[in-house]
């Protein structure tokens, strides 16, 4: 069958503005959820909310930095997920392939059999 | 929360209807799809796909001939395939002159599959160049980020 999907991990990137939020931690490195806050259209909360979510799929972890508590990319997991996703695009690509290789010879048959 | 979307196409040089034979008859399934295909092309109807020693059930959503055609799978074998616990494949082809069709492949994810047509639509085109692209720019940034 397919590769299994993790669900929670493409649920988590689906939504444009977690988009938003992981893109600016890619981008910047280790930020503060109030950083991010004041870069991005909604609430401080609304950002909080993104962090959890995007936190519980390991695609970002938090340390502590004095009495801050900044968030960061994990690599590896960013690396896993777009070669999964890759991996499934390309499956497809293949299939699609297949098939148009299998109509057209089907259809050089089919037009020499009419006009022989 | 919309689940995974894979969106592709290809286009091919054969009329709409050779496509569609291509990708619904299932000995012609068997040789780009599936090992050995079990399926009645009929709404509704249950079949079988094998994968060497793996396999899991298929389950026939749309069929209008000759441009419209999907079906549901991977969901948990002891349950019925409805939405929330399957994936939906959905193949549409589209001709473009007399020789040659577009066919295009959708595979999307479990909670996506209970929504609303338009909203679909929506969410499909919003995505259609995103996914892949989006994790692979997000992948450049961070090199970017690493050796700056």
């Amino acid at each position: 069958m397919t590769p299994q999907a993790d669900d929670e991990l493409w649920s988590a990137i689906a939504d444009p503005s977690r988009r938003q939020v992981l893109d600016l931690i890619v981008s910047n490195g280790a930020v503060s959820a109030s950083w991010l806050a004041g870069r991005v259209p909604f609430s401080r909360q609304a950002v909080s909310k993104h962090l959890v979510v995007l936190e519980r799929t390991r695609l970002i972890s938090r340390r502590k930095q004095g009495r801050e508590v900044l968030y960061q990319v994990e690599a590896d997991r960013l690396d896993q997920a777009t070669r999964a996703m890759a991996e499934l695009a390309a499956q497809w690509d293949q299939r699609l392939t297949a098939i148009k290789r299998l109509a057209e010879v089907a259809y050089a048959e089919e037009k020499k059999r009419c006009h022989p | 929360m919309p689940g995974l979307v894979i969106d592709r196409d290809i286009l091919i040089d054969a009329p709409v209807e050779v496509v569609w034979r291509t990708v619904t008859e299932p000995e012609q399934m068997s040789q780009w799809f599936a090992d050995r295909v079990d399926l009645v092309v009929e709404p509704g109807a249950r079949g079988y796909m094998s994968f060497g020693d793996q396999g899991g059930p298929v389950v026939v959503e749309t069929v209008d001939p000759p441009t419209r055609f999907s079906f549901r799978w991977n969901h948990p074998r002891d349950e019925d395939p409805v939405v929330g616990n399957s994936m939906l494949v959905e193949f549409t082809l589209t001709p473009e002159g007399d020789e040659r069709t577009r066919l295009r492949v959708v595979e999307s994810g479990h909670e996506l599959c209970g929504w609303p047509e338009a909203e679909k639509q929506r969410y499909a085109d919003e995505h259609n160049e995103g996914w892949l692209d989006y994790l692979n720019r997000l992948a450049a940034l961070l090199a970017g980020h690493r050796s700056g």
